[in-house]
């Protein structure tokens, strides 16, 4: 047997695969920046020949001093400072609230025949349908924004959750049975963990709507932040802050979501799922 | 040492599960339960180990009436079921909740299921009859006096599942196990067993009880048992069902 196993262990190369996953990375990112690369370079040229007009579609340069002026000037930090607080506070209490209420509805069956049928009902309201309302409980100032970003980070955590629970394997549960596990250790050794992995893609397409949900609350009436900046640049006519902004807004999407998909992977890497091939 | 007295479970209007069933085994003793498909095998085991209550009947461990799953029972399932988020060490340490031993207990089961040096892989990395080894050890660590397997190695290939029945063996042998086998395969019975229970039926009910009284370890290609092969067969009546 000992012979065996030493072959077995011996195929499994550990530190050969990490260093092939690093040179994987470059390659992924060099291959995906290709067509964006090419795409910008042929934009510039264009403008600069003058067949986009400028004050219409601006050569990317122009918007990259934009953002380079704005950063120089310290507007870009605060703009962007209140637009991720609100995303955050927002994003923080739709988690707190679906993970709260998720976790009883998908664990306890008389919960679920309490609250589901009502939260689903709330769920086919289109969530910017709450703005009028929440504009005229809470004003214009902070406090609606944040409850409308948290509603539209709910409900994807929710069902998520919700979903996870209740799709744990009854065959892993009944092994904690076997050693006679209370409710409490049941959920916690194994119903969290095994729920996890939907609760992660919960809260990723949760952050998703989160930022929708911020340029939508920020469009809606504010004084700063990036979803103003758009609404300001349509109003002084200024195509170069409106594309900033866009930019600005995608930039900040995809580092807040690579942050939770390397929580993701870092979390889950016990999963037995296809590793992405070249 | 486990005491089954006319113990019922039944589904669907009494047309599937097991009904009427007594056995009394020793405490050391290798039972092996075999059955054709929907006779209420693995429902047996299911009560016998107290994850369904749902019975009729008594079912004694010691004397002790099994009410909820019992401390002594362990049990080993047809797949692995092991935790994939756990690494093996901590799937084998898993039932031990509040143990301070408990990673030099996991590492001593592991060693003995032959599996030393997989402590850090997940059970991802596993082969199924490692991951199976896994779920042997996993069961043992509790120290369990009554070991009930459910079709244990049904899903593996047949070289491993040889492999792994030795290892039982051995594992009886070192740990002087009371152990009831649910299996489809009559070898296998042969091989391990002192007496072999065939259910036949729909709810299954004992229909014969055959005592093997060669000593183990036994050769697997023995004449004796060859013959005992075709009785069971007969017994089966899966001449007449194919």
């Amino acid at each position: 047997m000992s012979g065996k196993t030493n072959a077995v262990s011996s195929r499994l190369p550990v530190k050969t695969k990490k260093g092939f996953q690093l040179n994987q990375t470059v390659k992924t990112v060099a291959l995906g920046s290709i067509i964006p690369v090419l795409l910008i370079i042929i934009w510039e040229y264009l403008s600069n020949i003058g067949v986009f007009p400028q004050h219409l579609l601006p050569a990317p340069t122009s918007i990259f001093y934009m953002i380079l002026n704005m950063a120089g000037e310290g507007t870009l930090w605060s703009h962007m400072g209140i637009t991720l607080y609100r995303l955050f506070l927002g994003f923080i209490i739709g988690v707190a609230a679906a993970l709260i209420l998720g976790a009883a509805v998908g664990y306890m069956k008389i919960v679920e025949s309490l609250f589901d049928p009502l939260i689903q009902a709330f769920r086919s309201i289109p969530s910017l349908a709450w703005v009028p309302l929440f504009i005229l409980w809470m004003g214009i100032g902070e406090s609606s924004k944040v409850v409308l970003i948290a509603v539209g980070v709910f409900f994807p955590v929710y069902l998520n959750i919700v979903s996870g629970i209740q799709g744990v394997d009854r065959k892993l549960i009944e092994i904690g049975k076997i050693y006679n596990f209370n409710s409490f250790q049941l959920i916690r050794k194994i119903i969290l963990p095994a729920s996890l992995p939907s609760f992660l893609v919960g809260i990723r397409s949760g952050l998703g709507l989160g930022w929708m949900f911020v340029v939508a609350a920020e469009l809606m009436g504010a004084s700063k932040g990036i979803g103003y900046l758009l609404v300001y640049g349509q109003n002084i006519y200024s195509p170069d802050l409106i594309i900033s902004s866009i930019v600005l807004f995608a930039i900040l999407g995809k580092i807040t979501d690579a942050l939770l998909k390397n929580l993701e992977s870092k979390s889950l890497h016990w999963r037995d799922t296809i590793e992405k091939k070249a | 040492m486990l005491a089954i007295e006319n113990v019922s479970r039944t589904f669907s209007n009494g047309e599937t599960g097991f009904k009427n069933i007594s056995l009394s085994i020793q405490k050391g003793e290798i039972i092996g339960i075999l059955g054709t498909s929907g006779c209420g095998k693995s429902t047996l085991l299911r009560v016998l180990s107290g994850l369904d209550v749902g019975f009729k009947g008594s079912v004694l461990i010691d004397g002790e009436a099994v009410s909820s799953v019992h401390e002594k029972i362990g049990m080993i399932f047809q797949e692995p079921r092991l935790l994939p988020w756990l690494k093996v060490i901590e799937n084998i340490s898993f039932g031990l909740t509040n143990d301070l031993n408990k990673h030099e207990k996991a590492s001593k089961y592991l060693e003995s299921v032959g599996l030393k040096g997989f402590e850090n892989h997940y059970p991802k990395d596993l082969s199924g009859g490692m991951a199976q080894r896994v779920a042997i050890a996993r069961a043992l660590v509790t120290a369990p006096e009554i070991l009930l397997l459910d079709e244990p190695f049904s899903a593996l290939d047949a070289f491993t599942k040889m492999q792994l029945q030795d290892l039982l063996f051995s594992i009886w042998k070192q740990y002087e196990s009371t152990i009831l086998l649910v299996t489809h395969d009559i070898d296998e019975a042969l091989y391990l067993c002192d007496r072999i229970v065939i259910l036949r039926g729909q709810p299954g009910m004992i229909y014969s009880e055959i005592v093997i009284d060669q000593p183990k370890p036994r050769a697997r290609g023995d004449a004796y048992l060859g013959q005992l092969k075709d009785k069971i067969i007969h017994l089966l009546d899966l001449s007449t069902s194919l």
